[in-house]
């Protein structure tokens, strides 16, 4: 199994550890819940290092990356960064993917640990099709730290002279932190305010140190279980839960990503047909009552239904709200407006869902 | 935390006290750290009966389900009812407050030392 720098770190502080992606990752140090509220409330210091991370570099590096993805990549300013997707012909999702823009034709794309071969896989295919453009898998090259919560901007600025509020979010720049030459980017899967920081791999414990002792007690080492509620609540999709290789971005509710006017680009047809017909799924958040929470696979009902009418693709009782919440492939060809009474079959009881609006957790956002 | 030397245990990870014709039943320390924070317990209710290793409960935490297995055939007498306001108490005291289910058994298992149960577990 694959190890992050981070390990030994990660061992000395008592983490449990699980297998995600082929990566040995700290599920959590103490608590999840803790963990949980530490990001909502505080700061959270979170090891994803297993991310992919791939530099695409070279004269058509731009054009290359317009062609593969389905987003407007062109259109990014230097140091902006974009949320967007792979896919492949029949327009179902290969992974969703960040794209940072560097240099005018330098960019970082970060790919989900599991998928990463599959998009090198992908992108050195198009590749053939002549693109003058060099893709390097620099994953082993980087640790990645995330800090994210209220005061991460306050503890990280401790470490850093770039002032760090003038860095806006969705946006990366090249910064010292406590010495050492990073790449910064305010992003982040919890939907907290955060910063993503990418670091040279020998360097990675030093920073990991660096936040800790700074942040003192307003920062927690959190683990991949609180990560993986807080993007829940923030209603951010999990590749293999939301996304996969069976539905399009228009099912996962991300058709916003898809940028038709930008010219031909890998999987326009199909994804142009995804977008205008009727759609086979379609994602929904749902909220639950008391403490029994609906998780992935288990089948939905419309209230007294007999056939189910679709399926939990991640779902916890929720740390913030103390309800249950999942998020759910409901039949496409129903509509179901906020509101609507729905069952979930936990392990053989029926219990009460409503369909709500996503997400179902959003910060308030107070210096804009 | 070393598994108590007065207890016995399941395969399925569970604790057993027994005191006269009743048995005391929980989860093992090594059962409630896999399963991560408890946030819900559904246990039987005084009166049902059991039979060994059938599923009679469930324990969810923020991140997975685990069953409780009835570890013998027998009555249950009493339910730890603070555990549905306070489940995180099995995190914080597994083999004490965190105490699951009393069953006035009417066949004992063969169940297993402490010792067997830290080979089990690895430790």
């Amino acid at each position: 199994m694959l190890t992050t720098p981070l390990n030994d770190e990660h061992v000395a502080l008592g983490a449990a550890f699980t297998d995600f992606g082929g990566w040995n990752m700290p599920v959590r140090y103490g608590s999840d819940l803790d963990e949980h509220h530490a990001v909502r409330n505080s700061a959270g210091l979170f090891d994803i290092s297993h991310m992919g991370e791939l530099r695409i570099t070279g004269p058509e590096a731009t054009k290359f990356l317009d062609r593969m993805l389905v987003s407007n990549i062109g259109a990014l300013r230097i140091g902006q960064a974009k949320y967007t997707m792979i896919c492949s012909l029949d327009g179902s999702i290969i992974d969703d993917l960040i794209v940072y823009r560097m240099a005018d034709e330098e960019y970082l794309v970060v790919a989900n640990a599991s998928n990463r071969h599959a998009v090198i896989v992908a992108m050195q295919d198009m590749g053939d099709y002549g693109f003058k453009f060099d893709l390097e898998d620099q994953t082993e090259d980087w640790g990645l730290i995330a800090i994210q919560g209220p005061k991460s901007e306050a503890i990280l600025q401790k470490l850093t002279e770039t002032e760090l509020k003038s860095l806006k979010y969705y946006s990366i720049a090249h910064a010292v932190v406590d010495g050492v030459e990073v790449l910064l980017a305010r992003t982040g899967y919890t939907g907290e305010d955060g910063f993503e920081i990418f670091v040279p791999y020998e360097q990675t414990v030093r920073i990991w140190r660096a936040l800790l002792e700074v942040g003192g007690s307003d920062l927690k080492p959190c683990g991949l279980a609180a990560r993986d509620t807080l993007r829940l609540e923030a209603g951010m999709p999990l590749y293999g839960h939301e996304l996969s290789r069976d539905i399009t971005p228009f099912e996962a509710g991300l058709g916003r990503v898809v940028a038709f006017d930008k010219g031909d680009f890998f999987a326009r047809t199909s994804l142009f047909k995804a977008g205008n017909r009727d759609l086979a799924v379609k994602l929904y958040g749902i909220k639950g009552e008391g403490k029994r929470a609906a998780r992935a696979d288990y089948e939905i009902y419309l209230e007294g239904g007999e056939q189910p009418i679709g399926k939990v693709t991640s779902g916890a009782l929720s740390p913030t709200l103390g309800y249950p919440v999942a998020m759910a492939f409901l039949d496409g060809s129903l509509d179901l407006p906020v509101g609507t009474k729905l069952e979930a079959d936990v392990r053989g009881n029926r219990v009460p869902y409503e369909i709500v609006k996503l997400p179902f957790y959003k910060r308030e956002i107070k210096n804009g | 935390m070393a598994n108590p030397e007065n207890l016995q245990y399941t395969k399925e990870h569970e604790w057993v006290l027994i005191e006269g014709d009743t048995a005391t039943v929980g989860i093992t320390k090594y059962a409630a750290d896999a399963l991560g924070e408890i946030v819900y317990v559904d246990l039987p209710k005084a009166g049902s009966n059991t039979s060994y290793m059938k599923i009679c409960g469930e324990i969810e935490s923020t991140k997975s389900v685990g069953e409780l297995y009835a570890p013998m055939d027998g009555e249950v007498v009493e339910a730890n009812d603070a555990l549905s306001s306070s489940p995180e108490t099995i995190n914080e005291d597994p083999f004490g407050a965190g105490w699951l289910i009393k069953i006035r058994y009417t066949q004992l298992p063969d169940l297993l030392t402490a010792e067997q149960y830290n080979a089990l577990t690895g430790e």
